[in-house]
């Protein structure tokens, strides 16, 4: 697992690869709100595209996230799930917290 | 109904072992061409079992966890996580969606997730006699 953190103005995007699983959510997660909280951004993007597995840790650090976002008045974009991970996604309602894309099919 | 293949592995209560499980569980079970959407299904229904093991089994302590996963006619196959951890004090309620005793950041969606990905779930729990989740799925691929 691996996020790769790009900083454009007001805006931060990670793109996250490998698998999220409980292991791995919890490392991720502390180099993301690290940067939330040196930049402040306006908009958080969790990329999804380079996912190739997600169990329920994935909502748990979307909801997190989103939490963070919104106590500094900002807020987060999902893109790019896989059709797996949007299965995961919708069982908690994460739709109604910002953004949600699945992933396009080619 | 008839078992035709069964293996069984301990793993120790190690968050690094969560995805050496669902791969194992997902490769044994591969024999019977499940399509992708199959295969995602188990491997993220055993994902979850197993860190529901690591997290609350044992609450992130040494321990061991029991996978056996047995495959009968027909492409039916049901997979075994046991754990000898503190157990359940009250399975509904740790079956409710959004339920969790974790204080960190899990979305109480473990059982969720193995109930809907899964055609069956059953778990066998009481306090001090560890849990037992058992998860069955049919797969359609061959048959």
């Amino acid at each position: 697992m691996a996020a790769k953190i790009v900083y454009k103005q007001k805006e931060i995007n990670v793109f996250l690869d490998g698998e999220i699983d409980h292991h791995s959510a919890s490392l991720i997660r502390v180099s993301i709100d690290e940067a939330i909280i040196r930049k402040r951004p306006l908009l958080l993007v969790l990329d999804f595209g380079k996912v190739s597995f997600m169990d329920s840790s994935g909502i748990g650090l979307v909801m997190g996230r989103y939490k963070l976002m919104k106590s500094l008045g900002g807020k987060i974009k999902v893109l790019n799930l896989s059709p797996g991970a949007y299965k995961v996604m919708c069982l908690a309602g994460i739709e109604r917290l910002g953004e949600v894309k699945q992933r396009e099919v080619i | 109904m008839k078992c035709i293949n069964e293996m069984k592995m301990t793993l120790d209560s190690k968050s690094v072992n969560e995805g050496f499980s669902r791969v194992a569980v997902s490769a044994f079970v591969a024999c019977l061409d499940p399509n992708i959407e199959e295969i995602t299904d188990i491997k993220t229904a055993v994902s979850e079992a197993v860190t529901n093991a690591v997290v609350h089994g044992y609450r992130e302590k040494e321990g061991k966890i029991y996978i056996t996963v047995s495959i009968f006619e027909k492409g039916k196959v049901r997979i075994r996580i046991r754990d000898k951890g503190v157990g359940i004090e009250n399975i509904e309620q740790a079956m409710e969606p959004l339920f969790t005793t974790s204080d960190g950041e899990r979305a109480g969606l473990g059982f969720a997730v193995m109930e809907s990905f899964m055609d069956k779930l059953r778990v066998i729990s009481a306090p001090g006699k560890g849990t037992t989740v058992v998860l069955e799925k049919k797969i359609k691929g061959k048959y």
